[in-house]
């Protein structure tokens, strides 16, 4: 399983839940998951999230590995300029 | 892809102060820019602009304008595809409005003629029946429930029910419990503030030469800070295939991310296609300022608790950003980067976009932090004030260090805000004595820094030169950086490699230049190409010599043996390898694809000196430090380039840019003129300081600079006159006339 | 719209050309003679992008009618460096790095060089009001200002 933080915006669509725990290997996996048992958060998903994985910030790469012992936060995909 | 081992390497060009590839041209006119170009039989194309805030276009008649002699083609919305996807349907109707204008300045219609003038006196005769509309350009007015509506159902799931339409975003970050913060707290002050939208300035005007036949191939050659963007957005605006255009980014006369979108090129592709010739079209100044981006405008609320020590037990900020006419997700950055500098056992910030009548916010530098922490470090440094403490004292007591839960979510891995705070510490600007009139202010500042999807490219010549090709606009002299960093990957000296910029046909994908990406990204894509072409050459090397791939090693740019076999062969060359790359296997080439991750943030303290005029409101500038964690500044010159111009656009920021919208919604200051940008008297020298706290996540530590910048500078100011003028200062810019009313009353 | 015929002097080579009543002399510059080094950022005067030396005098070239300029002797950013070898200011300013994306650095050296020939030793204040006219949004003018210092200071010693 892995816990993974949701931002506030996002906890009344996962049930008021800030940490959210899913059974996921890496980032698709963990995405994947959370917009199953959360279908509310699957529009966000859909428009694209950022995740930080012990503190480093990865836009989009579905095949980083994650385990219960990582940090994962979910956070909004960022643009720059 | 992890810091070296070898973190002590003795850089041999890395860190260096070289001469950059593109300077010639630069400094003799030769470098060709966006409208630098012609081709043969080329028209000219120009754009009809709306000059109401906020209407419905209820008919556009083109008959007088496609009757003029000279005119070959006039397109309005009608010829633009309408894409499904939200975001290319927001550029189309950007570029080209469909039923209603949303801003003062939205593009309505556009004609090509054989010349300017033609094209002038054309869009003159295009007669456009609008029904007007309520309008509104304050944020806060856009939030009310009876405000006119700028465009409906574009709210996220995530705005709760019964707000105005306008309200497309809503979101919430922070932990802890604040009210238990709050309680802690000797003194708690809440403040208010507000900021006006500026642009990004950069001096050359958006540009672009564009072809399209009626077999859907085009070609363009346009100023941008991603052509594959561009690619993108033609393609779906055109409903064509991105395979059949190839787009060209020309050198690029500043962006400032005001470059990541695209205005005119579709415009001018819909104008070739229907004229059958190539079309040229060069925004005007007023163009530029009315309808490409601005940042945002805001409304913030902020409110901290602090003890009488110095340390911040609670926080809570709200920010209320306005993104133009669409919707906006800039005010997550926003709020995720409002209490990025603190380590904080609650904080919260809760953001919301509000659509008003105003031209499509484009990112300039560091989107959305710049006005967020402009608001946090203010009441900062009022309750430094009011407790009397040391401002830079109390920043380092609740600074962000490794293993600090960052207020956006994620802990802290190695970070420099402690030994920029320090420096700035120990800098003799921060005990100068100071004159009757003059404060002293300080910020810290916050970027993300990105990474992002990346292609690099790099050729081993037969001369046993090298070149690079990648895909990212180089705006601030990376060419410079990437040839650096192959050189010093390779073993090479700098001047045997040079890097061009592909255009979209000849290299794979690149994201647009953003985000502070391409010194880290690239330059990582671009050491391990090197290195793919050096273990290439180390192959080719050991089939030479007859003896195990594993047993040569690579080394001062030449090919050696290693281990049982050293000393047995004399070392090869990077040109003797090249020299016969045909006999042992063809050509020699190494390239790198990624969507590189591991950028790592930065963090910049500014420390400045004004004086107020108590008669006239105006502000001068005495002296200006930038500190910043730059990680490993691969060009020293040009990383204080960015530090420095980004502190001083943050300059003008603070003290004279706005957009002024008068009662009707018109933009009543589009020209350098009236949006007045600082110029070289307005300013002292800018002094830098570049800490060099290497990243984590790059071979040589690299972490972007060219954001943090523009962040400190609007508090580092606002702090500095609030001082000096006995009064809190709580909206940007503190033009003189409200400056006077400040301090007068 | 008839075409009115203009005789020149451009970076010391006579010139004729032929333009409408209307066009300023940086669009004669740009769209007629193909010399593009000048650059419109403004169009207004603003910005200085467009500066050439017109009979000794620094312009904004976007304000000067094409059809003024009859007889005159032109200087712009093409003619400033004397084949391969670079006037010093252009060459300090690749040195020093006092430039990043160089859309206003044409503009700036024009008008920079006039400074020197005019006031061969200038302070940093009478630089910087010097150059007051020309934006440059990149540098934050410091690399500039002392890259002019540096010239100036090479080209009094030489």
């Amino acid at each position: 399983m892995v816990r993974v933080k949701l931002w506030g915006s996002l906890r009344a669509l996962a049930d008021g839940e800030e940490w959210v725990e899913v059974e996921a290997s890496n980032f698709k996996e963990l995405l994947d998951a959370l917009a199953e048992k959360h279908p509310g958060l699957a529009p966000q998903i859909k428009r694209g999230v950022s995740l930080a994985l012990d503190g480093v910030i990865y836009r989009e790469a579905w095949f980083t590995k994650i385990g219960p012992e990582n940090e994962v936060i979910l956070m909004p995909y960022m643009v720059g300029g | 892809m992890a810091f070296d081992a070898q973190a002590k390497r003795n850089f041999k060009v890395v860190g260096t102060r070289v001469t950059r590839p593109d300077g010639i041209d630069k400094v003799t006119g030769k470098a060709a820019y966006g409208a630098d170009i012609a081709a043969p039989g080329m028209l000219y194309g120009r754009i009809l602009r709306s000059p109401h805030a906020h209407a419905r276009i209820v008919s556009i008649d083109t008959s007088a304008a496609e009757a003029l002699a000279g005119v070959k083609a006039v397109v309005t919305g009608a010829d633009l595809a309408q894409p499904d996807d939200e975001d290319f349907a927001d550029v189309a109707i950007n570029c080209l409005a469909r039923d209603k204008v949303l801003y003062d300045g939205h593009a309505v219609a556009a004609v090509a003629a054989k010349s300017k003038s033609i094209a002038k006196q054309a869009i003159r005769l295009i007669k456009v029946d609008y029904e007007i509309l309520p309008h509104v350009t304050d944020v806060d007015a856009a939030m009310q429930p009876d405000a006119p509506v700028v465009q409906e159902g574009r709210a996220l799931e995530t705005v709760p029910a019964g707000m105005s339409q306008n309200v497309t975003t809503h979101c919430q970050f922070g932990h802890g419990d604040l009210d238990a913060g709050f309680a802690k707290a000797d003194k708690i002050i809440e403040r208010s503030f507000k900021t006006a939208a500026t642009h990004q300035g950069y001096i050359e005007p958006q540009a672009c030469m564009a072809s399209l036949g009626s077999d859907g191939r085009g070609e363009v050659w346009c100023c941008t800070q991603g052509q594959y963007m561009v690619r993108a957005n033609c393609a779906a605006v055109l409903g064509v295939e991105e395979s059949q255009l190839r787009i060209t980014s020309s050198e690029i006369g500043g962006g400032f991310g005001g470059k990541t979108s695209t205005f005119i090129e579709p415009v001018a592709l819909a104008l070739s296609r229907k004229s059958g010739k190539p079309v040229k079209i060069v925004m005007t100044r007023d163009e530029v300022l009315k309808a490409t981006g601005p940042t945002i405008s805001s409304s913030m609320d902020i409110k901290i608790g602090m003890t009488k020590d110095g340390r911040i037990t609670a926080a809570r900020g709200e920010l209320r950003y306005s993104g133009g006419a669409y919707p906006n997700g800039t005010v997550n950055m926003g709020a995720q980067a409002a209490f990025a500098a603190y380590d904080l056992e609650a904080v919260e910030t809760v953001g919301w976009n509000a659509m008003t009548n105003r031209p499509k916010e484009i990112p300039y530098r560091a989107p959305g932090a710049p006005t967020a922490i402009y608001a946090v470090e203010s009441v900062v440094d009022e309750l430094c004030q009011e407790l009397g403490l040391d401002p830079l004292d109390v920043r380092l007591m609740n600074a962000a260090r490794k293993g600090t839960v960052s207020s956006y979510g994620p802990t802290f891995n190695d970070i420099g805000l402690v030994a920029t705070l320090e420096a700035a510490k120990a800098h003799p600007h921060y005990t100068a004595p100071l004159g009757e009139n003059q404060g002293r202010g300080l910020s810290c500042g916050f970027w993300f820094n990105f990474g992002g999807n990346t292609c690099v490219s790099l050729n081993i010549n037969d001369d046993g030169t090298v070149g690079v090709v990648e895909g990212n606009p180089d705006i601030g002299g990376s060419r410079a950086s990437i040839s650096m960093m192959a050189a010093e990957e390779l073993g090479v000296p700098y001047d045997k490699v040079r890097t061009v910029i592909a255009d979209t046909s000849s290299l794979g994908f690149n994201d647009i230049t953003d985000g502070s990406r391409v010194t880290f990204a690239v330059g990582l894509a671009t050491i391990e190409a090197a290195r793919a072409a050096i273990k290439e050459m180390c192959s080719r090397v050991a089939k030479i010599w007859d003896i195990d791939e594993d047993a040569v090693i690579w080394e001062d740019g030449c090919a050696k043996p290693a281990g049982p076999n050293a000393g047995t062969h004399p070392p090869m060359t990077l040109a003797e390898i090249a020299a016969i790359a045909g006999k042992t296997g063809g050509p020699i080439a190494g390239h790198h694809e990624v969507n590189a991750d591991g950028a790592g943030v930065s963090f910049g303290v500014h420390l400045c000196d004004t004086e107020v005029d108590p008669e006239t409101g105006a502000t001068k500038i005495l002296r200006y430090t930038v500190f910043q964690d730059a990680g490993k500044a691969v060009h020293p010159d040009y990383v204080e380039g960015q530090m420095q111009g980004g502190a001083v656009q943050g300059i003008g920021w603070a003290l004279n840019e706005e957009y002024i919208y008068g009662e009707d919604g018109r933009l009543q200051n589009a020209g350098f003129l009236d949006y007045r940008v600082p110029v070289a008297s307005d300013l002292p020298d800018i002094e830098t300081v570049i800490l060099e706290i290497p990243n984590p996540g790059h071979p040589y530590g690299v972490r972007g600079v060219g954001e943090t910048p523009i962040v400190p500078p609007l508090a580092a100011i606002s702090n500095a006159v609030s001082r000096a003028a006995g009064g809190r200062m709580t909206e940007l810019p503190m033009s003189p006339p409200r400056l006077l009313k400040a301090m007068t009353g | 719209m008839k075409t009115i015929p203009v005789e020149t002097t451009i970076n010391g080579d006579s010139t004729e050309f032929l333009c409408h009543a209307d066009e300023s002399l940086l669009d004669v510059l740009r769209d007629r003679l193909g010399m593009t080094g000048s650059k419109e950022g403004c169009g207004t005067g603003d910005c200085g992008a467009c500066s050439v030396m017109l009979n000794g005098r620094v312009v904004c070239s976007c304000l000067v009618l094409g059809v003024e300029t009859q007889g005159a002797e032109i200087e712009t950013i093409e003619g400033m460096a004397n084949g391969e070898e670079l006037h010093p200011l252009q060459r300090v300013f690749l040195e020093e790095a006092a430039l990043q994306c160089g859309v206003c650095t044409p503009g700036i050296l024009v008008a920079a060089k006039a400074l020197l020939e005019k006031n061969p030793d200038p302070t940093d204040t009478e630089v910087r009001y010097w150059l007051a006219g020309n934006l440059c949004r990149c540098t934050g003018y410091d690399k500039i200002i002392k890259a002019v210092q540096t010239a100036a200071a090479e080209m009094r010693s030489a």
